[in-house]
Formats: C-alpha cells, sequence, structure tokens
C-alpha cells in the first residue's frame, strides 16, 4: 500500500502545475461566456487545444492515436490538476472520455484516422444519443430505427438529453435495427453526421431554466454503412464500452468537482454570520460538514481502490457504480447545506442584486436534482450493484 | 500509488479467515458470551502462535515489524468472526501507546510480553462524565515523595479483567491535555480493584477499576510528567484505526448474511432479494462498507507512515466506520425479519459488537467535530 506518486509521476504532475500557472491566468482574465453563443464554443475549444499543444489531452490514449500512452494515473493527474486549478472544461467531454475510447476499442482503422485526432483538439465536437423519451434507465428498450439500405441506414426517431447537441458535428447513436421483441440484440451502434439532411436540433429547457440538453430528431437521416460501429445487432456490447468509460471518468472527476464545491461551501459558513455568530460554529453545521468532508474522502479512497485494481490488471470492482451513487447523493446534501446556512437568501436568484455568490448556490440547489437522474439513477445504480456485484436475483 | 495488500497481506487475511472460520465459529463466540470472562486463554495462546500479537511491534521487541496495514487485515477477520480476544486493547491500544510514548526500559520491560502473549495490557482513559478527550480525564494523580498516587474511579477499560497491566490517564495539574499524565499500573496492585460491567455486548467484556490510593512510582510514568495525552493521542490513533478495521469486517458479514438470506427465504412466492425494498437495502450496505474500508484502509497507512493528516484521517475512518457498521447490522436485522430479532440467530452479535465499536473511543459525532476542528471550521 502505497499512496505517493512515482517521481516520474511527480515531475509529470508538477509540469503540469507550472503549466496552468504560466497559462491559466491568461485564459481567465476574461470571464467565459455561457454556453450558446459562437464566441463560446470558440473559446472553449481554443482552449481544449492549447492544453492539448502542451499535451495534456488524452495522456492515456495510445500514442499511435494520438495519445501518450500513460497509465490511468496520469489522467487521473490530468484531471485532478485541471480542476483544482478550476480550469475551464474541456469542453470535447464525450468525444473525449466516451466516443474516443469506444472508436479505440470497435471502430475500423479508417474510423479511427479520421476522428481521434479531431476529437483530441476539439475540431469536431462529439455528442451522445442513447436516451429516449421511452426509454432511460431501460436503455435497451430504445425505439429510434436504423433500416438497411444498401450501403446506407435510414435512421427515425428522437433522443433526449443530448449534451452539446446543438454545437456537435458527430453524434454516437444508439439505435434498434432488429425487432422490439429482441432488445438487447437488435441494437445497432452508428456514428451519424449531425449536419445530416433530416437532424432537427431543439434545446430542452430545464428546471433551472438553462439549456444544457438538447433533443434530437431523426427524420430519414441517411448514414452510410462505413459509419457502423461494431457489427449490426452488436450495438450493445459497443455501447457498453461507451458508458463503462462514462462511470470510470466520472469516478475522479465527480469527486474532485465535488471536494472544490466543499471548499466553496467552508468558506460561506465562516462568512455567512447569525447573531454575530459564524455559521459554522453551529454545532449542526458542523457536523453536516465534517459528514460531506468525510464522504468526501471517502470517494476518493473508492476511486484509488478502483484505479490499483485497473493497474494491477484485475477485473473492474464495484468503485464506478459506488461512486457515482455516493457523489449524487453527496451534492445534492452540499447543495442542501448550502441552502440552510444561507437562510431566506438562498431564495435569491442570479439577477438579483443582493443574491449571495450571484445565485450560486440557488442554481446548484436546483441543478443538484439531476444528479441522481444523469448517468444512471441511483435507481439503477443499485440494481446493478445488488444484481452484478451482490449476485442477488433479478428485480421485476 | 498502489492503493491495495500486498501478496503477503492476502495471504494472512486467508491463513485468518481459516483459523477462524476452524476455531470460532459462532457456537464458540456463544460458549465464550456465557463464560465468566469471555476469555479462552488457549485461544488466544494460538491466536499468539500465528504471529497476530506480534505484528506491529519491531523486531527488537519481539514483533515483526510490521504496521497496522497488517493488523488491519487480521481485525477484519476478527470483526467478521465477532472473535471475543483482547487484541484491540492489549497490541492497538495499550502496545501502540507504550511504543510511541513510553521510554526504552518501559519498552524493554513491556512489549515483548504483549507481542508474545504472555501478558495483556490495556489502557484506563474515561470516568463518570463519559468524555473521551483530554477534559474527561479528572482523576487525580497527587505527588508523594518519589512515587504518585491514585485515587478514583475509570470506566469502560476494555478486557481490564484479564489484564495484567494498564495505562491509567490521571490528573496532575490544570490545563486540558497539559495536565494529563500516563502511569503504568499492575491490575494486581493494592488498592487496584476491577469489576465486570453488565453490558449488551458480553463478547467483549469491560470493567469498571477503581484506585484507592494506590502507589505508583516515578519511574512508571509513561512521556512525562504533563505528556501523557500527547502520548495517548498517538496510541489512540492506531487503536482508532484498530476498531474501525474490526467495524469493516463486521459489517461486511453482516452484509454477506443478508444477501445469503436475501437469495434463499422466499416470500409470494420469490426470493426476496428480487424486491427492490429489499435488495437496495442490501446495495447500501455495500456502498458503506467498501467507503468504511477505503477510508479505514487509508488511516492504518497514514499512522503506519505518521503523515502530517494521519490524525484526521483516523477520525474520518472511525466516524464513518462507527455509522456505517450500525447502519448495516441494523438494516439486515431488517432484511431476516422475525427470525432477525431472535437470540437464536446470530446478527444480534454483530449488532452488539458493532455498538461496541461505535461508542469505545469516541463515537462519529465525537469524531466528526474532530474533522471539523482539523478543517478550521
Amino acid at each position: 500500500m502505497d499512496f505517493s506518486l512515482t517521481p516520474e509521476q511527480a515531475r509529470f504532475r508538477d509540469g503540469l502545475r507550472a503549466w496552468l500557472r504560466d497559462n491559466l491566468a491568461e485564459e481567465l482574465a476574461t470571464p467565459l461566456p455561457p454556453m450558446g453563443s459562437r464566441e463560446a464554443l470558440q473559446r472553449r475549444q481554443a482552449w481544449q487545444r492549447k492544453v492539448h499543444a502542451a499535451g495534456y489531452v488524452g495522456v492515456s490514449w495510445p500514442v499511435e492515436y494520438g495519445g501518450r500512452g500513460m497509465s490511468p494515473i496520469e489522467s487521473m493527474i490530468v484531471n485532478e490538476e485541471l480542476s483544482r486549478a478550476k480550469a475551464p472544461d474541456l469542453i470535447n467531454v464525450i468525444g473525449l472520455n466516451m466516443a474516443g475510447p469506444t472508436i479505440i476499442h470497435h471502430g475500423t482503422a479508417e474510423q479511427k484516422q479520421q476522428h481521434l485526432q479531431a476529437i483530441l483538439t476539439a475540431d469536431d465536437i462529439w455528442c451522445q444519443g442513447f436516451s429516449e423519451p421511452n426509454s432511460g434507465s431501460d436503455l435497451a428498450s430504445l425505439q429510434t430505427r436504423a433500416v438497411e439500405d444498401g450501403d446506407h441506414f435510414v435512421v427515425n426517431g428522437q433522443k433526449v438529453w443530448t449534451t452539446l447537441g446543438h454545437v456537435a458535428k458527430w453524434c454516437i447513436l444508439l439505435t434498434r435495427t432488429g425487432s422490439a421483441e429482441e432488445k438487447h440484440s437488435g441494437l445497432t451502434y452508428l456514428i451519424v453526421d449531425m449536419k445530416s439532411p433530416g437532424v432537427e436540433v431543439k434545446p430542452l429547457v430545464q428546471m433551472t431554466g438553462d439549456a444544457e440538453f438538447n433533443e434530437i430528431y431523426f427524420t430519414d437521416v441517411r448514414v452510410p454503412r462505413t459509419n457502423l460501429l461494431g457489427g449490426v445487432g452488436e450495438g450493445w456490447r459497443v455501447a457498453m464500452t461507451t458508458l463503462m468509460h462514462e462511470r470510470a471518468t466520472l469516478g475522479v472527476a465527480l469527486q474532485v468537482r465535488s471536494r472544490i464545491a466543499f471548499d466553496e461551501l467552508s468558506a460561506l459558513a465562516r462568512e455567512t454570520r447569525d447573531d454575530g455568530h459564524a455559521r459554522s460554529d453551529d454545532p449542526l453545521v458542523r457536523q453536516r460538514l465534517a459528514q460531506l468532508y468525510i464522504e468526501n474522502e471517502a470517494m476518493r479512497f473508492n476511486g484509488y481502490r478502483g484505479l490499483t485494481r485497473m493497474l494491477r490488471g484485475e477485473p473492474p470492482g464495484p468503485e464506478g457504480s459506488i461512486n457515482k451513487l455516493m457523489w449524487s447523493e453527496v451534492n445534492q446534501r452540499l447543495m442542501e447545506t448550502a441552502l440552510e446556512v444561507l437562510g431566506p437568501a438562498a431564495l435569491l436568484a442570479d439577477g438579483e442584486p443582493t443574491a449571495p455568490a450571484r445565485g450560486h448556490w440557488s442554481y446548484g440547489f436546483l441543478r443538484s436534482r439531476a444528479n441522481s437522474i444523469e448517468g444512471g439513477t441511483s435507481e439503477v445504480l443499485r440494481n446493478i450493484i445488488a444484481e452484478r456485484v451482490l449476485g442477488l436475483p433479478r428485480s421485476r | 500509488m498502489d492503493f491495495g495488500f500486498s501478496e503477503e497481506q492476502e495471504l494472512l487475511r486467508s491463513q485468518a479467515r481459516d483459523f477462524l472460520d476452524r476455531q470460532v465459529p459462532t457456537s464458540a463466540v456463544r460458549a465464550l458470551m456465557a463464560s465468566d470472562s469471555a476469555h479462552d486463554p488457549s485461544l488466544y495462546a494460538r491466536m499468539v502462535d500465528l504471529g497476530w500479537t506480534a505484528i506491529p511491534f519491531p523486531e527488537q521487541y519481539g514483533g515483526l515489524g510490521l504496521g497496522m496495514v497488517d493488523m488491519t487485515v487480521v481485525l477484519e477477520e476478527l470483526g467478521r468472526h465477532v472473535a471475543p480476544s483482547p487484541l484491540i486493547s492489549s497490541v492497538a491500544l495499550a502496545g501502540m501507546t507504550l511504543l510511541h510514548g513510553g521510554s526504552d526500559a518501559q519498552r524493554q520491560q513491556l512489549l515483548p510480553g504483549l507481542a508474545s502473549g504472555e501478558s495483556i495490557g490495556t489502557v484506563a482513559l474515561v470516568e463518570q462524565s463519559g468524555r473521551w478527550d483530554a477534559h474527561g480525564v479528572q482523576m487525580p494523580a497527587r505527588p508523594s515523595g518519589d512515587s504518585w498516587v491514585l485515587s478514583g474511579e475509570k470506566l469502560y477499560v476494555a478486557d481490564a479483567h484479564i489484564a495484567d497491566w494498564m495505562l491509567v490517564a490521571a490528573r496532575t495539574g490544570p490545563g486540558d491535555g497539559d495536565g494529563v499524565t500516563l502511569f503504568v499500573v499492575d491490575t494486581a496492585a493494592p488498592g487496584v480493584t476491577v469489576r465486570q460491567l453488565k453490558t449488551m455486548d458480553q463478547t467483549r467484556r469491560v470493567a469498571s477499576v477503581s484506585f484507592a490510593d494506590v502507589t505508583v512510582s516515578a519511574d512508571r510514568v509513561v512521556g512525562g510528567e504533563g505528556r501523557g495525552w500527547s502520548v495517548l493521542r498517538r496510541g489512540i490513533d492506531r487503536a482508532l484505526v484498530a476498531i474501525s478495521a474490526e467495524l469493516c469486517g463486521v459489517a461486511q458479514r453482516a452484509m454477506e448474511m443478508s444477501v445469503e438470506y436475501a437469495k434463499t427465504r422466499q416470500q409470494f412466492g420469490r426470493p426476496i432479494g428480487s424486491y427492490q425494498a429489499v435488495s437496495h437495502k442490501c446495495a447500501d450496505m455495500l456502498v458503506a462498507v467498501e467507503s468504511a474500508k477505503s477510508l479505514t484502509y487509508h488511516a492504518a497507512w497514514a499512522v503506519d507512515n505518521d503523515v502530517p493528516e494521519a490524525p484526521m484521517a483516523a477520525a474520518m475512518a472511525k466516524a464513518y466506520a462507527s455509522d456505517a457498521a450500525r447502519k448495516v447490522t441494523g438494516d439486515a436485522i431488517q432484511v431476516h425479519g422475525g427470525i432477525g430479532f431472535t437470540w437464536e440467530h446470530d446478527m444480534h452479535l454483530y449488532f452488539k459488537r458493532a455498538k461496541w465499536g461505535e461508542t469505545t473511543l469516541g463515537d462519529a459525532v465525537y469524531h466528526r467535530e474532530r474533522v471539523a476542528q482539523a478543517l478550521e471550521l
């Protein structure tokens, strides 16, 4: 058991820290405009390009596909350091964490050649077309239809909760080519050009008032057969690769974000005063904050245990599902605690001049309700743990 | 970075599990629970033969020169079997406190006995107030010539009824931490009376120990006058890891028993584990057990390497494992339904041991406050 980095890993981390010191201030000097404008997208693409040029994007991808062939530890270091420095997110999150690794695993030589480099440089933004209005947790019941027609598939259907759908060049799309009865074995995984005729993207306004997500409608969209990932009917197997990477990535990144949110909450509790006393002096607030910190540390060490398994070449353990489940509940409680600390001022939203932190906490409180739904609902995760880890019978 | 056990440690675990499966089935635990002392010297001697009492002591004191990470492996297995043994009080608490705070002479004199199992030690800390911090130490020690005289009562002293000696925290001056001095006192010394307390967990005995003008010579002061609390803290951090490890084992086994039962118990024509009300409870058990392990293993590594965050790591592990074990064993009773509430079923042994571990050396509320202080809240 050893929690220290090797000298090489420490050097790698220090190099990244130095690079961030030299480059981040300039990036943060002008606040990033909210997503929606062309400028907002270009700024974020330029930042990813810059990080890529410095050698810190896709570090654990194989060298032949533009990565540095490093271990998951270096990948974790990049995630931790970028988050800790409060660097802007890398815009091509679906491409880097889901589409890219799936293409590396299942793609043809041509597909790798065409897509991987453009994912790393954020020249091509990717989105994910999995969930449908009637297929959320029960993903394999999806109905978006792909019919073979010569060298093409013709796609009809609707997808929802599509992050970045409005700016994406490509979509990883899970479709049904077989009958509904075939369920998993009737699915096929396609790469779809979002500029194809028949693709329509509509913003999906969520309860925060923002439109982070989209709905995508496909009407007679022709997708060349060369954009098939895996074989016809192999979509479920390919999709599992995508989802496995989604959860593995979430494990590290979410914990780091949660830690940053915790530090902000601690500062808030120290600064907010009630009858002359800091809210952080209240024994109940102290208990809640300490518990949040402890659970956050538990997630960090769960993540390290998962990483160790990966490095030792052992099959993945339950850590990914455990951490997603824990994180969503911890983040919701964190936001609830922040609003309790603020008292009635918690109601004030961005736009109201006296709103604490320009409505940051009230927004976070609303946004956190999605945490236990997106990326696998807490109920589905509990099913996964019960059935696949504990071996309990399938629930009906 | 490598957050896992070595091959040797995995071997130690499987050897410990084999031994305890054979030697300490719950029928044996129940027999000891019904006995006068809940202690079987021959069983302890076999644990000694396996090297368990020697694990964290340096070789010069008859130890194996290993650490709390290795102890964690054994203690998890002991928890899994709710095995009665004074390993935590003697080795992790008294032994580690003396190792990190005693003089060379005291270590030479007392540690080899603990490592070889020939003697048993413990720590007498808590008093009537029930506080586990320095402020709770109010029992006075008066100077008298070259000696000290102790008068008062200590409570919840684990394994005092079978201990040969104990480290006794007493007040020798004002101030919370600065006024505490630690003494080595023989349990057979004149004026010392040990009385077992009847508690809910009769597999692990605790006692009240009264001191009626007990004279202790100056060479039995550990760490110097007024230095007792700082010495004790290092020992307590290690004991917190030890108790957390035992709690992990207790919770792990309670979860396994629940899952086994949920797979086989049929109601309304199907296994109860196919109902999400039951299966999701089991899933939450896994989240709690694995997270408790992660925090405990990290704390074990932290105390072994004496990193600055070790006290915080130990407090976090104890806070989380305390809550986790109470919740998991409680839910395990629920999953078992009526049978889980009977004396015949073993689950109450786990539920009660969880409560001992939760309470001893401070519960989750106490340790969360320590975490809050460390975070400068």
